[in-house]
């Protein structure tokens, strides 16, 4: 029984970060699968999101500002909309820039957010991140919750402690599982209607054939713009929901842009760009193979050190981390070369509908 | 009036900010001859520089190990420099060159690519902490420390430094003689010009673009040993940490002018740490923590200002 909770826990908690990638991967797949924009700046706008998130919905403490205790919902709004302020600023400046130029300049805005969090450390406590991030379900057990506001109209502290005492601990985890696929249904239904409606197939002309849109007398900049900020936004979302997840981000190791920027790229890419289907399934596709693969590698040469008894393993795992990054780099050369569209390409709209 | 303000000012930021723009112009070298030769944004360029300096760490450790010699990183380069061309054109064979005729973002993409996978390799193969690369306090010299204080006007330069600017200095005459002198450069500036009108004109493009791996790779190479030598010290991410202030070299100089990016990578340089002298007040400028932040500043400025660069680059 334990047994078949551990597997169940386990596949759940692929599933939950397999998800936030799917929305990573979605934000992408406008900016990129839509208007063709080459974001390198995934982290920065991931790690926006999130530190907003974490700022307005932590306890209050004496290591950072903010610590104001919001609800979360208006900390998850509150993270999209910074996140989309700082595209929008972004792209009045870059936007114009030819595709390489906006990588660079995304790259080096990525950069700039991640010197800002680690330098200001009175709103930020710097590379120490922030502790103790409330995440959905669970952070009704917290006792702040539950003392005050609608909980405590319903039953008291003293009956809700020994509700939640009687729960399993990890009772939590599969409506927060539930709460990401639900939010990654309610982004891709929004994007599939955006990309059928007229702003969508604007868009694709736009990618396409920008001489052509503009002579069409469409504003190509301000619709890019525009894709910018979606894309942005739905990034701080994911990037809030990431901070929810982990409960302790810093600037560094949890926006290392190796893991977030270059793995959701592998994920679009591999899925299928300009395809929100495929963004998805990329996203769960590859997010399973990373930690599929992580766990192998372990049990792998945990057999290696029982065999060898003198040998120093821990070593060899954090190489081995790093080799896995090689092959996933090389997987990527491969779609790259040989399926370019990815595993589901994209499907236009036709004139008539569906 | 030098004791006052020339000595640390010359001291502590004119000379370190010429240094690190010496390195940052052998890197934008490189990246601004594939920009305009190969028509793309080499994402992996930084990593190649930190590979090399990697390959000489190691020549240098096997030959102090297996020989007991201790070898000066520059000759422990020389191996160096030709596994990392090695490296440049089995990159380019294999990961750039089915793109030749595809949209350029795929090929931006293939680099991006490359960059994290070289980065992991050396992770994997040296692992993720810090090396030391020349043990020891990096002492001023002493004749030039006496020399000039005896005219009032101390400076306090450790060898190291003599040698990434006399090193970066031959680099570039020796550059300079190669694009303008030799056939090879004189294709090199043609295929930059207009690859079509090089081909028709018997100019093999494929040797070109091996060409420019090859100066690009000894440009880097020697980028990410003088970067080496001057932090004293090895990290696997110090290639990216060079990407954005190479970037914006290149950018500042104009794409496709090799002695543009030299200044940029200058100016970059110096900007960069001139911008925490406290010309206001006591304290800095601009807190040393933003520092990188500045190349990338006059990079946008520059993109949206005056996109060709300072001296009439090629715009794509």
């Amino acid at each position: 029984m334990d047994m078949l909770i551990g597997y169940s826990l386990y596949g759940i908690s692929l599933l939950t970060v397999g998800g936030i990638y799917a929305i990573l991967a979605l934000g992408l797949n406008i900016q990129w699968g839509y208007a063709g924009l080459f974001n390198a700046g995934i982290a920065g706008f991931a790690a926006v999101g999130a530190y907003t998130f974490a700022l307005l919905s932590t306890a209050p403490n004496p290591y950072h500002y903010g610590g104001l205790g919001l609800p979360l919902p208006f900390a998850i709004l509150a993270a999209m909309i910074l996140s989309g302020c700082i595209a929008f600023l972004i792209g009045l400046v870059c936007i114009r820039l030819r595709s390489d130029y906006l990588a660079i300049a995304t790259i080096g805005i990525a950069e700039i957010i991640k010197l800002f969090l680690k330098n200001e450390t009175d709103l930020t406590n710097g590379p120490r991140g922030i502790n103790k991030i409330p995440r959905p379900w669970e952070h009704l057990s917290e006792e702040r919750f539950y003392t005050k506001g609608p909980m405590s109209w319903v039953m008291d502290a003293a009956s809700w402690d020994s509700f939640f005492d009687k729960l399993p601990n990890w009772w939590w985890q599969p409506f927060f599982c539930g709460s990401i696929l639900l939010l990654v249904y309610v982004i891709y239904r929004f994007l599939e209607k955006a990309q059928r409606s007229p702003w969508g197939r604007m868009m694709t002309a736009i990618r396409e054939n920008e001489g052509a849109a503009h002579a069409a007398g469409k504003h190509v900049t301000r619709r890019r713009i525009e894709a910018f900020v979606i894309g942005a936004m739905v990034m701080g979302l994911a990037g809030a929901m990431l901070s929810q997840h982990l409960k302790l981000i810093d600037p560094t190791n949890t926006f290392d842009p190796s893991k977030m920027t270059f793995l959701v790229w592998v994920m679009l890419i591999a899925g299928g760009s300009g395809n929100n289907k495929g963004a998805i399934f990329g996203a769960f596709l590859v997010w399973t193979i990373w930690s599929a693969s992580e766990i192998f590698i372990n049990s792998g040469l945990n057999i290696f050190g029982q065999l060898i008894s003198d040998m120093d393993i821990s070593l060899l795992k954090t190489r081995a981390g790093y080799l896995r990054m090689v092959v996933i780099g090389l997987l990527l050369q491969y779609i790259l070369q040989k399926y370019p569209d990815g595993i589901i390409p994209e499907s236009r709209p036709t004139s008539t509908g569906r | 009036m030098w004791q006052t303000f020339g000595f640390e000012f010359v001291n502590f930021y004119f000379i370190p900010g010429l240094v690190v723009g010496c390195i940052y112009a052998l890197g934008a070298i490189g990246i601004t001859l594939t920009f305009s030769i190969l028509r793309f944004a080499n994402f992996a360029h930084g990593e190649v520089m930190m590979i090399g300096a990697y390959f000489t760490w190691t020549a240098m450790t096997l030959a102090k190990t297996g020989l007991g010699l201790p070898l000066h990183p520059l000759v422990a380069a020389v191996p160096a420099v030709a596994l990392a061309i090695g490296l440049f054109i089995l990159v380019d064979r294999y990961f750039y060159k089915p793109f030749r005729s595809a949209p350029t973002i795929r090929v931006v993409m293939a680099s991006f690519g490359m960059m994290l996978v070289i980065r992991s390799f050396v992770q994997s193969v040296w692992g993720p902490n810090q090396l030391t690369f020349v043990p020891g306090i990096a002492r001023p010299n002493e004749t030039v420390k006496s020399i000039t204080n005896s005219y009032d006007l101390m400076i306090l330069m450790p060898n190291k430094h003599f040698w990434i600017i006399a090193g970066t200095l031959t680099i570039m005459v020796a550059l300079s003689w190669l694009l303008t002198k030799t056939k090879i450069g004189k294709g090199m500036r043609a295929v930059s010009d207009s690859p079509e009108l090089a081909k028709v004109s018997g100019i093999d493009v494929e040797v070109i673009i091996r060409a420019t791996w090859m100066v690009g790779g000894f440009c880097a190479v020697a980028a990410g040993v003088f970067l080496a030598m001057d932090l004293q010290m090895l990290e696997t991410t110090m290639g990216f940490r060079m990407l954005l202030p190479m970037f914006a070299a290149a950018i500042l100089g104009g794409i496709g002018r090799p002695f543009g990016a030299v200044v940029g990578g200058l100016v970059i340089g110096l900007a960069e740490e001139l911008s925490v002298y406290p010309w206001l007040g006591d304290g800095p400028l601009l807190s040393p923590g933003y520092k990188t932040g500045v190349a990338f500043a006059i990079m946008i400025v520059m993109l949206v200002l005056r996109p060709s660069g300072l001296f009439k680059g090629r715009l794509f």
